[in-house]
């Protein structure tokens, strides 16, 4: 029985972020603005990877395996917003004009 | 002259121009007398030979429209007529040839063997059924792919660390920035592009805290891939490139003063040249007293522990360090002009 609900939450879980990841890559490949599309491709790299693994980590058991794939959280954690962080400032670099006004920035504040 | 007006009006002759750029092939640097004639000449007249430039360069001059006009078709039918043409054509052969692809290769997969079967062609193999069996007893590793690639096949894997080093060697040649002696360079105008791939980004806060956080875990993580390559999966070429991610890591965080206290053109040059003459130094060796039923003197060690399993272990670690190497000096190489 325990089993059984664990399966079916791991499941739940998984289909979860599947669901978010098939988003993310509908929003990477439809979204016109830079910014749009790098939210939409970071939402695949946090959000979808934290509820497939959780869903694995449930269904696996807490064992060496599990921790192991926690650690895979947190690296996808602490990587993924700095490197979405670096390609929005990439962004404000090389094209601050359109940064300005798709998001609607006032010119007296300094990106 | 009736013929060849004739002649030039065919299609033959319109192909014959179009080939020769827009103008015929025969006749234009001699023109004959009935030619003269025609333009109103007389052969035995003054001046021929200018006449005759003249009418050389009128010739040209037309040819000259003829090109630029049929250049001018030809671009347009490429925008117009032709393009629906073509991309209707070329639609209709690409999903010919896709679904002919689709096709092929689920036929092949309905015809390969059950996955496990016992008489697949991969299972009912010698060779691999001795990797399986006889893998951990002679080699020591309790990772066969390791055992595989190192032990059995380790002439192969020299093969790939060579390839690595001397395509670093050929980007450095490529893209180097070549300073004479006393430091200035040897072309003025590599100044401005020196300039340009030193420029440093600004200090990013976020990526250098991510990065402190980050960096020792990636080289740890690395260390341990590349040490138990030969007890779990992994091994050199794997760790070698976390740890070249490692690196490059940062120096994106940090710049190149920081690396440059630990990673010189000097540390490239002789990590890389040791580990290669160890592995091949170490494989010689082998090759010449590791066959079977000869006794190396390299004890092979308990199965599963790290210091185990003869010359893996040290062979897995050179591999590492030429990798590493490798990735970190291809970045520095393309950002900077050296390493």
């Amino acid at each position: 029985m325990m089993q059984w609900i664990r399966f079916v939450v791991g499941a739940l879980f998984i289909l979860a972020g599947l669901t978010v990841s098939c988003m993310a890559v509908f929003g990477t490949y439809r979204f016109k603005f830079v910014l749009n599309r790098m939210h939409a491709a970071a939402m695949n790299d946090t959000l979808a990877i934290l509820f497939v693994i959780l869903g694995l980590i449930l269904m696996n058991g807490f064992n060496f395996t599990s921790l192991k794939l926690f650690f895979i959280i947190c690296f996808f954690w602490m990587a993924s917003p700095v490197a979405s962080h670096l390609l929005a400032r990439l962004e404000v670099t090389i094209d601050e004009e359109q940064v300005r006004r798709e998001c609607e920035v006032d010119d007296d504040v300094d990106l | 002259m009736k013929l060849r007006e004739n002649y030039e009006n065919t299609k033959w002759g319109r192909f014959v121009r179009f080939v020769n750029g827009g103008e015929m092939a025969e006749d234009n640097f001699r023109l004959t007398g009935e030619q003269l004639l025609d333009a109103g000449l007389k052969p035995s007249q003054k001046g021929q030979e200018a006449q005759h430039v003249d009418l050389y360069h009128k010739k040209r001059e037309r040819s000259k429209q003829d090109h630029s006009h049929m250049m001018e078709q030809y671009e347009n039918w490429s925008k117009t007529k032709g393009l629906k043409i073509f991309g209707s054509i070329y639609r209709i052969i690409s999903m010919c040839i896709c679904l002919l692809v689709i096709l092929v290769l689920l036929l092949t997969v309905a015809n390969m063997p059950k996955f496990g079967a016992a008489d697949a062609p991969a299972n009912s193999n010698e060779v691999a059924g001795r990797y399986i069996e006889k893998g951990q007893e002679e080699t020591g590793a309790v990772n066969i792919v390791t055992g595989m690639i190192l032990d059995y096949r380790a002439f192969d894997t020299l093969g790939e660390s060579h390839v690595l080093f001397i395509a670093a060697c050929t980007v450095l040649i490529l893209l180097r920035i070549d300073h004479r002696k006393d430091g200035s360079l040897v072309h003025a105008e590599l100044a401005v592009e020196e300039d340009d791939r030193k420029l440093e980004p600004k200090n990013d806060k976020i990526l250098q805290k991510a990065a402190f956080f980050l960096v020792p875990v990636i080289l740890i993580f690395g260390i341990y891939v590349i040490l138990n390559g030969h007890i779990s999966p992994g091994g050199g070429f794997s760790g070698g490139a976390i740890i070249g991610a490692g690196l490059i890591l940062y120096l994106n965080a940090f710049g190149f003063q920081k690396t440059e206290r630990f990673f010189t053109y000097r540390t490239f040059s002789v990590v890389s040249l040791c580990s290669l003459l160890f592995y091949s130094g170490a494989k010689c060796y082998s090759f010449f007293c590791g066959a079977n039923h000869l006794e190396s003197g390299i004890p092979l060690g308990n199965a599963g522990d790290i210091i185990s399993s003869g010359l893996i272990l040290p062979l897995n670690i050179c591999v590492g360090c030429v990798v590493a190497c490798t990735m970190y000096s291809f970045y520095a190489i393309f950002r900077k002009g050296g390493i």
